[in-house]
C-alpha cells in the first residue's frame, strides 16, 4: 500500500519566514495518509522545482504571506511547465488578494486557497484531483 | 484567625451554592471552557483564589517591585501609552509619506517596517531578493534611502522603532548617522531596535548568522548603547511572533522570558554589569481575543521578570526589574471572511493591551488578511486606539483588573506554568539548546496543529468562518505595491554606488572585517561603513565572511 501513497511538496519560495500555515498543512496532509516533504524556508523556484522532480511528487503546494506570490508562483509554475511536469497538481495559499488568486489559477495553478481554508478541505480537494 | 474563619465560611457557601442552585441550572446548560494553554476554567472564582494577605507580597503598587499592577505609578492618567502603527512599503519615498500621514493623524510614534531583503542583509539586487523588495516594508540598501525615509522628520523629536533583527546593528548604525547629519546628538536618539534574533530561529525566520555572533552583535550594541544612546531601547525581546506561530499564551511567555535571561547572560559573560544594560532592554507581546486571559499574562509577565532580574541576575536599580512592552494585536486572528469584523476584534485585543498595561500599542488593520492595509483601514486602527484612550474609561485608573478574583487567579496560574517551562529549558542548557534540539519548535507546532484541528471541529468558533459563515465579496480596495519599484530602488542602489568614494568604502570594509576578526565592540567601525554609503549588503557580506550563515533544520 505504502507506494500509493499520495506524494506532495510543500514549499516556502522566496524570503518569507511565516511557516505557520505550511507546518500545519504538512502535518494534516501526513495524518491524512500522503507523503509529505517540507522544504524549509528560503527556497527559490528552481530548487522547489527541481525538488518535486526529484521527488517525484503529484502535488506541489507553496506558501507565501510576503507579497511575493506574483512573481514567484508563477516562476514556479513556469519552470514546471518548461520541464514537461505541468501534470503536477499545482496549489498555493497565504495573503494573496482576490484579483492576483483569479489571476494565478488562469496561469497554471489548479487552486489557490485563501486563508481560513480547513485542511480537511484541502485533503479532500488534493484526494479528488488526483485519483481522478 | 479572622481570616482563615472567614475562608472557611467562604468555602462552606460555595460548597453549598456548588451542590444546590448551580448543579440544579448546569442541568439545564452547561459548556465547557478552557484557557489557551487547555486548563480547564472553573465556574466561578472567589477570594479563595485571591487572598488578600498576598496582596502586598504578590502585588504591592503600581511602580513598584514586583510591578505586577503596572511599571509606572500613575500609568494612563499620566501619559497615554504610545500610538505606534507598524509601516513601511514599496519605497522611502512611499514610506515616508506614510509617516508623515500618521503623525499628522496623531500617531504618536514611528515604527519602521522594513522588506525582507533588508532584514536578511540582503541588496535589493540579490537574486534571491526579486519578487520582494518594498513588499513586506521598506527596503533601505544605504544610508542614501534612510536619508530620504525621515525626511522632513527631525529625531530629536520623535520615537522610532524598528523591526530590524540580524543586521540591526547596520541599521542603527545608520539611524545615528543621520542623526548626526540632522545635527541631533546620540544621547538625545529615542526608539527601539527588535535586535531579538534568538526568536528568529524558531518563529520569524530572519536569521542571518549562527547563535553565537549573532549574540555577540546584540552584547556590542548594549554595551555601545549604553555609553553613547542612553535613550535608547537596545532589544525588544518579542513573544509576538512566537505567538503568531501558534504558542499559547503560556508557551509565549516562556520562550520570551527564555530568550531574556539567554541575552542576559550573554551580556554578563561579555563583562557587562547587569544594570548597565538591564533598564534598556523592552519586549514585546501579542494581544489575543481572550481579553481577561491576555490581561493575566501582562500582569504575570511583569512579575516574573522583576523576580527573575532580582533573584537571579541581582539587578538592583528599579529600572532593570521592569519589565517595559509594546503589543500588537493578533494578526493570525484576522480573518479573510467578513473582514469588517476584524475591527470589532482587534478592539478587543487592543483593550486587553491596555488593561494589561502596556507602554506602547499597534493595533492591525481590518484588511490584512488579504493585503497590507490601505490608508483607510490603517486610520480605522489607530482611531481605534485613541476611542480607547479618550471615551471608553479603560484609563481612568492604573490595572483595573487588579482584584478581580479570575485574573488574579489565573496571573499565579500563568506565572507558575511559566517557571515550569523556564526550568525545563533551564535544564537542558538554556534557550540556544533548546531551540538546537529542536524542543521549542516542536512545541510550537504542535500547539498550533492542535488549534487548527479544534478551529477544524468546531469547539473553537471563528465567527465567519466556522461558524455564521455567509458569501461576501473579497474587500476591493487594497493596497496595492507596484513591481516597477524593485526595479526603482535597483536603479537607486545603482546610483548610491555610483555617488560613493569608493576608496573610502574599501578601507571601512577592512576596517570593519579587521574588528570581527578580533574582540572589540563592532558599532564604530559598523557607523563609519554605513557613512561612506557601504550598503546594507556589503556590511553583512563581510559579517557573512567570517561568522557564516544559519543553517536551518526543519523538525
Amino acid at each position: 500500500m505504502a507506494q500509493n501513497k499520495i506524494r506532495v511538496l510543500i514549499a516556502k519560495p522566496g524570503l518569507d519566514g511565516h511557516d505557520r500555515g505550511a507546518k500545519v498543512l504538512a502535518q494534516a496532509l501526513r495524518d491524512a495518509g500522503m507523503e509529505v516533504i517540507y522544504t524549509g524556508l528560503r527556497r527559490t523556484p528552481d530548487q522547489i522545482v527541481s525538488a518535486a522532480i526529484q521527488e517525484d511528487v503529484q502535488v506541489v503546494g507553496l506558501s507565501s504571506l510576503s507579497g511575493a506570490h506574483n512573481n514567484l508562483f508563477q516562476k514556479v509554475a513556469n519552470l514546471l511547465q518548461e520541464k514537461g511536469y505541468e501534470d503536477v497538481l499545482l496549489i498555493g495559499g497565504g495573503i494573496i488578494p482576490e484579483k492576483d488568486r483569479k489571476q494565478l489559477e488562469k496561469a497554471g495553478f489548479d487552486r489557490i486557497f485563501s486563508p481560513g481554508t480547513s485542511t480537511e478541505d484541502i485533503v479532500e480537494y488534493i484526494k479528488d484531483k488526483v485519483n481522478e | 484567625m479572622k481570616d482563615k474563619d472567614r475562608q472557611e465560611k467562604i468555602q462552606e457557601n460555595l460548597k453549598k451554592w456548588r451542590e444546590g442552585p448551580f448543579s440544579k441550572f448546569q442541568q439545564r446548560g452547561w459548556s465547557e471552557a478552557y484557557t489557551s494553554y487547555r486548563e480547564p476554567v472553573k465556574e466561578i472564582y472567589t477570594p479563595l483564589d485571591a487572598p488578600d494577605e498576598e496582596y502586598l507580597d504578590k502585588s504591592g503598587f503600581p511602580g513598584q517591585y514586583p510591578f505586577v499592577r503596572g511599571v509606572y505609578p500613575t500609568m494612563y492618567r499620566g501619559r497615554p501609552w504610545t500610538m505606534r502603527q507598524y509601516a513601511g512599503f514599496a519605497s522611502a519615498e512611499e514610506s515616508n509619506r506614510r509617516y508623515r500621514y500618521l503623525l499628522e493623524q496623531g500617531q504618536t510614534g514611528l515604527s519602521v517596517a522594513f522588506d525582507l531583503p533588508t532584514q536578511i542583509g540582503m541588496d535589493s539586487d540579490h537574486p534571491l531578493a526579486d519578487g520582494e523588495v518594498g513588499k513586506v516594508g521598506v527596503p533601505i540598501d544605504s544610508l542614501a534611502d534612510m536619508e530620504v525615509l525621515f525626511d522632513q522628520i527631525p529625531l530629536d523629536k520623535v520615537s522610532t522603532s524598528m523591526t530590524i533583527n540580524s543586521p540591526a546593528a547596520v541599521l542603527l548604525a545608520m539611524y545615528i548617522a543621520l542623526a548626526e547629519k540632522q545635527g541631533v546628538a546620540p544621547e538625545k536618539l529615542k526608539g527601539t531596535i527588535q535586535n531579538d534574533i534568538l526568536k528568529e530561529y524558531f518563529a520569524r525566520g530572519t536569521y542571518i548568522f549562527p547563535p553565537g555572533p549573532s549574540l555577540r552583535l546584540i552584547t556590542d550594541i548594549f554595551a555601545y548603547c549604553s555609553k553613547e544612546l542612553p535613550n535608547w531601547n537596545t532589544i525588544s525581546i518579542s513573544g509576538y511572533h512566537i505567538r503568531e506561530a501558534g504558542a499559547n499564551a503560556v508557551q509565549e511567555l516562556a520562550f520570551t522570558l527564555a530568550d531574556g535571561i539567554a541575552y542576559v547572560k550573554a551580556a554578563l559573560e561579555a563583562g557587562l554589569k547587569v544594570d548597565e544594560f538591564a533598564p534598556r532592554l523592552s519586549f514585546f507581546f501579542n494581544a489575543q481575543m481572550n481579553l481577561l486571559e491576555e490581561v493575566a499574562k501582562f500582569r504575570a509577565a511583569r512579575r516574573l521578570w522583576a523576580r527573575i532580574m532580582e533573584e537571579k541576575f541581582g539587578a538592583e536599580n528599579p529600572k532593570s526589574k521592569m519589565l517595559r512592552f509594546h503589543t500588537q494585536t493578533a494578526g493570525a486572528s484576522l480573518t479573510a471572511q467578513q473582514a469588517k469584523n476584524n475591527i470589532v476584534r482587534v478592539t478587543i485585543q487592543a483593550l486587553a493591551a491596555v488593561l494589561g498595561g502596556t507602554q506602547s500599542l499597534h493595533t492591525n488593520s481590518y484588511d490584512e488578511a488579504w493585503a497590507l492595509p490601505s490608508e483607510e483601514s490603517v486610520r480605522i486602527a489607530l482611531r481605534t486606539q485613541q476611542i480607547i484612550a479618550h471615551e471608553s474609561g479603560a484609563t481612568s485608573t492604573v490595572d483595573p483588573l487588579g482584584g478581580s478574583y479570575y485574573v488574579e487567579s489565573l496571573t499565579d496560574d500563568i506565572e507558575k506554568r511559566v517557571e515550569e517551562y523556564l526550568e525545563k529549558i533551564e535544564e537542558m542548557g538554556g534557550m540556544v539548546k533548546a531551540i538546537e534540539k529542536g524542543y521549542v519548535q516542536r512545541e510550537i507546532q504542535k500547539s498550533a496543529y492542535e488549534m487548527q484541528k479544534r478551529i477544524e471541529r468546531e469547539e473553537d468558533v471563528v465567527v465567519g468562518v466556522n461558524r455564521f459563515a455567509h458569501e461576501e465579496a473579497a474587500p476591493d480596495d487594497l493596497l496595492e505595491v507596484d513591481p516597477e519599484m524593485e526595479k526603482e530602488q535597483i536603479k537607486k542602489l545603482e546610483k548610491a554606488r555610483k555617488n560613493r568614494d569608493e576608496k573610502e568604502v574599501k578601507e571601512a570594509l577592512e576596517q570593519l572585517k579587521k574588528t570581527a576578526q578580533e574582540e572589540e565592540n563592532l558599532m564604530p567601525a559598523i557607523i563609519e561603513a554605513v557613512k561612506a554609503y557601504a550598503t546594507l549588503g556589503e556590511i553583512c557580506d563581510v559579517l557573512r565572511s567570517i561568522y557564516g550563515e544559519y543553517q536551518a533544520p526543519t523538525f
